[in-house]
């Protein structure tokens, strides 16, 4: 965990110098210039941090998930502190995405929020994860919360490909690479950068899943010490 | 008489060290024993040591912790869902439906147990038997709790269960209706297995074995 | 054979319970005229758009089934009788018995809808009855899917009236932004093609829910 730590650190580091650093020019010559993109110009340079902040809350839900699921299969409640602090981290992520979107999107679209299919997506995000949360604190016991929890979280997760299909058909976007191609209304993004934004965007994508694995950790430690504390207190 | 013979089947319940936990805080551990019929069980311990759970994990209705229960008919070990059929159940946390009949509550239950056929003369005599076939077109609703805990009885006994398990069995009840269930208790013990869930030192008394539940006080 | 014979006696026991007690549709009817009332107040002379009109459609039968479809497993728990059908039925008996139940108020209520909003608003014309007719049907199906394993899951929980809808909602929306836009192609006459592709979305949002809630059933009913 500790080489998971530094790595994070040194790689996030890295994405906050080299994403603000690097100057942007129209005909890049270097490794170290970016391309001027029409209409985004400096906003571009959102993507190295909002994007990957989007991912990684999409990363908590999902990991969240697979230990709900694991405690179904075991009634270990270990899993299910595994499983809560993943999506506590995710919600973090996912309210951090939604306001450095809205944002960005003020300055590049003119408001805060536009319903474009992926501010939509992020936003069921949210709500799923609110939803969550209000479920657990309305459970009594600490058995019923981890196993209606994960319920829940499976139930949730089985209309994620739902939204994949359908955001398309029924919203148009504005994300970049939207506009005449129909790839970038769908909730995932593809992207088309130079090879060297591609390089510090992937950087960053390992940094914060990193960054996420390790801060995962330290909340999972500190949630076990403070049911052993609370055990102790009966 | 009353419960009208019951079907020949042969049935064991085998408990393997089953421990139940509520708030990670253990209720009782190490809870191990065989049954099959004849033989009776009570199951004594302080208020809140445990009975009612693991009176609930015998009947399938919640699961244990750690450990496990068993089940064989006719020789065959079973799943719950297939020994159901075969349990009877008396409990403060199993109630009837209040806007129903007394005798509509019981069509309506056998028929979604639907193992056994529509039984009208059965349900006449069980009604009989805890002294409530005058009432039995009055909703539940209105009845006292003591006549809640009569129907039960007649509930429990309607599929002529091999295993009768009994919580709290005369909570409620009158000098009349605790005789009836001393009467059902001896029958049931000679031919089948029976549970007893309780406090009373009478009541325990009426099962050859009785075990214990509760953690020690830390 | 017995799995039908119980799953139906389930459906016979909650119609006839629902009959006695008119718990779920009385209230549900009333929720929906007094909230096309409110609705009627709101736009009286606006000339309302498809896409508006579909949309108003669908909000009135998912806040009116918010108030009513969690009732299904409310009452057992409010009640305590949890345990006795437990006792007498398998998890999935009870599921698919309860499905069936919420399915049938489901179609009852946006027939109802449908019914008021034709007469209410002169712009609510139908003019593909079949996209209409296919929408309304398998919409309610998903909708009542989705809602009943929801209901079984807060009926444990400590705030269960205002639990429903922050729950439901996340997982309907699928759902909902299709019958709204199925809906819309309806009120504009489109071709019966046109809305194939919605149709297939609805289809396979029932089968997931329903094959998902199955699965994930026997966690929610047993302790
Ligand atoms: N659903 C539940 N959630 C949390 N604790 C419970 C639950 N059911 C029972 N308990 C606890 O388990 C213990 C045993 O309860 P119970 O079996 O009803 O006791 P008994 O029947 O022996 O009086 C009690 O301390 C009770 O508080
Ligand atoms: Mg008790």
């Amino acid at each position: 965990m500790k080489a998971v730590k530094y790595l994070s650190i040194i790689l996030v580091t890295f994405v906050i110098i080299a994403g603000i650093a690097i100057p942007m020019v129209p005909e890049p010559q270097s490794l170290f210039e970016f391309p001027i993109i029409p209409g985004l110009e400096d906003k571009a340079r959102n993507i190295f941090f909002h994007v990957p902040v989007a991912w990684t809350s999409v990363l908590g839900f999902l990991v969240a998930l697979y230990y709900g699921f694991k405690y179904l299969r075991t009634k270990n409640l270990d899993y299910d502190i595994q499983s809560v602090s993943s999506a506590g981290l995710g919600m973090m992520f996912c309210l951090l995405a939604t306001v450095t979107g809205s944002i960005w999107a003020k300055f590049n679209w003119g408001s805060f929020w536009n319903w474009d299919p992926r501010e939509t997506s992020i936003f069921i995000l949210l709500l799923i994860y609110g939803a969550y949360f209000a479920l657990r604190s309305a459970l009594g016991s600490d058995e019923a919360r981890a196993r209606l929890s994960a319920v829940y979280a499976i139930l949730a997760g089985l209309t994620a490909p739902f939204f994949i299909f359908i955001m398309p058909r029924i919203v148009g976007g504005l994300h970049p690479g939207a506009k005449g191609d129909t790839s970038g209304s769908t909730p995932v993004a593809q992207l088309h950068m130079p090879p060297n934004m591609r390089f510090v965007f992937f950087v960053s994508l390992i940094g914060f899943s990193l960054l996420f694995i390790w801060l995962l950790n330290v909340r999972i430690r500190a949630a076990r010490v403070e049911h052993q504390l609370s055990i102790k207190d009966h | 008489m009353e419960s009208g013979g019951h079907s020949m089947n042969r049935v064991t319940i085998t408990a393997h060290d089953v421990a139940k936990d509520f708030n990670r805080r253990q209720i009782f551990r190490d809870i191990s024993f065989s049954l099959s019929l004849p033989s009776s069980l009570a199951i004594t311990g302080k208020n809140g040591a445990g009975k009612s759970t693991l009176s609930k994990i015998l009947a399938g209705l919640i699961g244990s912790t750690r450990g496990s229960i068993t089940y064989t008919l006719n020789d065959k070990q079973v799943g719950i869902e297939k020994f159901k059929h075969s349990i009877g159940f008396v409990s403060p946390y199993l109630n009837l439906y209040d806007e129903f009949t007394a005798l509509e509550n019981l069509q309506l239950l056998s028929r979604i147990r639907a193992t056994t056929q529509q039984n009208e003369g059965r349900m006449k005599d069980l009604l009989s038997l805890v002294n409530l076939w005058q009432r039995r077109d009055d909703l539940v609703g209105t009845f006292s709790s003591g006549m809640k805990q009569r129907l039960k009885y007649a509930f429990a006994l309607l599929h002529n269960p091999n295993v009768l398990i009994l919580d709290e069995p005369t909570s409620s009840l009158d000098e009349e209706g605790i005789e009836f269930v001393q009467r059902i208790v001896r029958q049931q013990k000679e031919e089948g297995v029976l549970i007893v869930a309780t406090n009373d030192k009478e009541e325990a008394g009426w099962c050859a074995k009785e075990i214990h539940v509760g953690m020690p006080e830390r | 054979m017995n799995f039908i014979v119980s799953t139906w006696a389930i459906v016979v026991k909650d119609v006839r319970s629902e009959l006695r007690t008119r718990y779920a549709l009385n209230a549900l009817l009333m929720f929906v005229v007094t909230s096309v009332a409110t609705i009627l107040f709101a736009l009286r002379d606006d000339e309302l758009s498809p896409e508006i009109l579909s949309g108003m459609f669908w909000v009135v039968i998912f806040f009116t089934a918010m108030s009513g479809l969690s009732r299904i497993f409310v009452s057992e728990e409010e009640r305590g009788t949890t345990l006795t059908l437990q006792l007498v039925a398998s998890p999935s008996v009870v599921y698919f018995g309860k499905l069936l139940f919420n399915s049938g108020l489901t179609l009852i209520l946006s027939s109802a809808v449908t019914v008021l909003y034709v007469v209410v608003f002169p712009a609510f014309v139908i003019k593909s009855p079949l996209i209409f007719g296919f929408t309304v049907f398998l919409g309610s199906l998903g909708f009542a899917s989705a809602a009943t394993i929801i209901a079984a899951v807060i009926a444990k929980a400590n705030t269960k009236g205002t639990l429903y809808p922050v729950l439901s909602f996340p997982i309907l929306i699928p759902l909902l932004m299709t019958v709204m836009k199925s809906t819309a192609r309806a009120l504009d006459g489109e071709l019966f093609t046109a809305a194939l592709g919605e149709f297939q979305i609805l289809v396979s949002y029932l089968l997931v829910m329903t094959a998902g809630s199955y699965l994930l059933f026997d966690y929610v009913w047993k302790e």
